[in-house]
């Protein structure tokens, strides 16, 4: 989106919040959204990866030929930026071995066959709300720790380790992100429609762990229904605050979010607690309830199938570990004509190589498009019309940063700050040439990424 | 007038003349004559493949060390290292001439697409994205990143197997392509007697029968060539073998045991199937074992070494090797939702 349309914008509607640099409005397409969540029926082997987080692997304190029930612990924290991982199913351990994943590597998991479906005896299974929770922060934080809980919305972030800031930054409120930027998921929207209550009783907690008093619940501008409901609600939870934000793509990154709700922005290189937010997802802060106030680890998210040819698409609640295969074949099957299968929404997902692949803690989305729209356009030469850069809501030259990887000037592309891309591919979408630049900063990112951390050594 | 801007141009370039000779001569920079005749020397291609900064880098680094010992000029081989050794008066270390091996020999018939990659055509941006197109995600992925690092021309992307080739009479083993390839696919091996060569062509870790499945030229660990080999010059780690090139004595016999045909060799005559010369082919094969087949009498005999049996059961299931389970790096970007 140019800075003229932006004008237009922001002209013809109310002035709702959103971030200030760049960012673009491609086609919603949530055709999900209303659905009611459905649950999945339970899979006959589930893949439970041991990296479903940023950081070092979980390690498996199970072996081949284990009884496990829902809600067992399985795989231990593997570090302090870990999360520990508890099965999804009850049943046998069939091995631990190595799986495909999303980007077609094989990575260490554990198989479980399904029996049954025995839960723990500690995990409270019942529907009624609980709002009251006397314990203490560090209390909180240990629970959420305990659980596993992973930040939802796909950057797969130990949630406890957000929650604990390093010294000399101190939260002063909590944001929570129900933006659901990305074009075709409505997993967070169903999720506020139908567990609002829930939602914000995980947001009190958080509060709570944190030690701060007020929260903000951004959410865009085209869940209304949403909006108008947790605004009706928070009416009795004090401190919580529900904030409209205008629909741009990609206001549901970390960074962004802050911006747009406080009008802050985060250094270079900075983790976005020196702003004094604390951010999380929705999903998040109901896996935080559930895991506080239910004794529930996380073991089960809303994943949403879809795609314009998809039968029966909708919002479904799956245990961790089952194949993405199941989930489309409960969505009706793969319909003819389609090209590509994406883990996650369009602009950020992966295509997959495989369906095989298991669902993990912060896969919100199967998107399967026809072979006309995943079709890439033949590459042009660059014609400097800088929407890109317009693009950028990071405020890189992205442009600049594809010709630096590629002609491997390392020392350029850092001094331009590729290592603070986000990846969103805004400028890939908005380019009249087709230039892949996303591709090629990822890598130009990684790269640099290793450069500096060799130097650091 | 034409005289006195004669003069005065004159009077004005005569000072500049003595001012720049002066500035010349406080300032002047010694540098080493010898480092201008060892580049002289040197090829001249400014490859980094000795590891240093271009040639005239490698140059000065020659005249500091003490002794030639670990400075290989990869390009110009011995040839030009004597050289080196005669302008300086040191002696030339002996070294071991290389060459690049691609570690892959998964064609498009035996490692069969699976997905279709329409992004970037560099191997670095796919491997950075994803595992690649095929079963495999160890293999050569065919974009040539190794082509464009090439400075002498040396590796080409073979139009019909799609996989990488060496050009051995140009290669240099200046180590170029090595460093561009994003899977490490490609080694710097010995070059061998008469440039003959042994090598696992396969790079896949996964167990046996995944790697089979993904591609049927894979090495699938099943530890045939392990038991074969008298020199204990085969490891196997990670059910992947790999052939140590300095206790190799080129017998052949892993070869000729590999059931996927994973294990190549490079150079050497063709063999003749004749299991009745059992004997002579055990004398053949001493010879050969004691170092390179110099005459052509020993040649002849060496052809007549048996083959044996050679059509292959496929699908070996091998259990033996446990792979460790390895972590690796999850680069998730905080990601926006």
């Amino acid at each position: 989106m140019t800075i003229e349309n932006n004008r237009q914008l922001s002209k013809n509607t109310i002035m709702l919040k959103t971030f200030r640099i760049g960012g673009i409005h491609p086609p919603e397409n949530k055709l999900t959204a209303g659905k009611k969540i459905v649950d999945l029926a339970l899979p006959k082997q589930v893949i439970i990866p041991l990296g479903q987080h940023i950081g070092a692997p979980a390690q498996p304190i199970v072996n081949k030929g284990d009884t496990v029930k829902v809600g067992t612990l399985i795989a231990k924290a593997g570090g302090f930026v870990s999360a520990n991982i508890h099965s999804s199913v009850s049943g046998k351990v069939n091995k631990i071995d190595v799986a495909i994943d999303a980007s077609g590597y094989r990575k260490p998991a554990v198989f479980i066959d399904v029996i049954g479906d025995d839960w723990e005896d500690t995990i409270d299974r019942s529907d009624t709300l609980v709002k009251e929770c006397n314990l203490s922060s560090k209390e909180i934080i240990d629970k959420i720790a305990a659980a596993g809980v992973v930040g939802m919305g796909g950057a797969q972030f130990p949630t406890q380790v957000k929650l604990l800031p390093p010294p000399g930054n101190k939260a002063e409120l909590v944001i929570i992100n129900g933006v659901e930027c990305e074009p075709y998921l409505t997993a967070d929207h169903s999720l506020m429609l139908e567990k609002s209550e829930e939602i914000l009783v995980g947001v009190t907690i958080l509060m709570k762990a944190v030690n701060v008093k007020k929260a903000v619940i951004g959410i865009e501008n085209n869940k209304k229904d949403a909006i108008a409901k947790l605004t009706k609600l928070a009416a009795s939870y004090p401190g919580i605050e529900i904030q409209p934000l205008q629909m741009k793509y990609p206001q549901g990154g970390e960074k962004q979010l802050i911006d747009a709700i406080i009008r802050r922005q985060v250094k270079s290189g900075a983790l976005p607690i020196s702003t004094g937010a604390v951010v999380q997802n929705v999903g998040t802060c109901f896996a935080i309830y559930e895991a506080v106030i239910k004794n529930k680890p996380l073991i089960e998210r809303v994943v949403t199938v879809t795609g314009k040819a998809v039968k029966n698409a909708s919002n479904f609640r799956v245990r961790i570990g089952t194949q993405i295969s199941e989930l489309i074949e409960a969505a009706g099957g793969v319909p003819e004509n389609t090209g590509k299968i994406i883990s996650g929404g369009p602009m950020m997902g992966k295509a997959l190589v495989n369906t095989e692949v298991p669902i993990t803690k912060g896969g919100s989305g199967v998107l399967l498009i026809n072979k006309n729209e995943s079709k890439r356009q033949p590459m042009h030469e660059c014609i400097r019309c800088a929407k890109c850069v317009n693009a950028c809501p990071m405020g890189l030259n992205p442009t600049l940063l594809m010709n630096a990887t590629e002609f491997g000037n390392w020392e350029l592309a850092e001094k331009n700050f590729i290592t603070d891309c986000i990846e969103c591919g805004s400028c890939s979408y908005t380019c009249p040439a087709y230039r892949p630049l996303l591709d090629n900063i990822r890598y130009g990112k990684a790269k640099v990424s290793a450069i500096i951390r060799a130097r650091k050594k | 007038m034409i005289l006195i801007a004669v003069i005065t141009l004159g009077i004005i370039g005569a000072i500049g003349a003595v001012f720049l000779y002066a500035v010349s001569r406080k300032f002047e920079v010694y540098e080493d004559p010898r480092i201008g005749q060892v580049q002289e020397v040197l090829p001249g291609a400014n490859c980094g493949g000795c590891g240093y900064p271009g040639c005239s880098g490698f140059a000065a680094a020659c005249i500091k060390a003490d002794t030639l010992d670990g400075l290989l000029c990869s390009v110009g081989g011995d040839v030009v290292m004597a050289r080196v050794a005669t302008i300086l008066g040191k002696d030339a270390a002996k070294s071991e001439p290389k060459v690049a091996v691609v570690r892959c020999n998964g064609t498009c018939e035996a490692r069969p697409r699976t997905n279709v990659y329409d992004g970037t055509h560099r191997c670095s941006v796919e491997s950075a994205l994803y595992g690649g197109e095929t079963g495999c995600s160890y293999g050569c992925l065919g974009y040539g990143d190794c082509v464009e690092a090439c400075k002498f021309d040396a590796i080409h992307i073979n139009p019909v197997t799609m996989i990488a080739e060496v050009d051995e009479d140009k290669c240099t083993s200046c180590g170029a392509c090595v460093k561009a390839c994003p899977k490490g696919i490609i080694e710097l091996r010995k070059k061998g007697p008469k440039s003959r060569r042994i090598y696992v062509s396969c790079m896949n870790k996964d167990k046996g029968a995944i790697a089979r499945k993904a591609c049927a030229n894979a090495c699938i660990g099943c530890g045939k060539c392990l038991k074969e080999c008298q020199f204990e010059a085969i490891t196997i780690t990670s059910n992947l073998s790999y052939i140590d090139f300095n206790k190799c004595r080129m017998c052949r016999k892993c070869v000729a045991v590999c059931p996927t045909g994973a294990i190549h060799e490079l150079n050497f005559p063709p063999r003749k199937a004749e299991p009745a010369a059992a004997p002579e082919a055990k004398a053949a094969v001493k010879v050969e074992a004691q170092a390179a087949p110099a005459t052509k009498s020993v040649e002849a005999k060496t052809v007549a070494k048996t083959e044996p049996a050679a059509p292959v059961t496929p699908a070996e299931k091998p259990e033996a090797v446990k792979e460790a389970p390895k972590a690796a790096d999850n680069n998730n970007e905080i990601q926006p939702k």
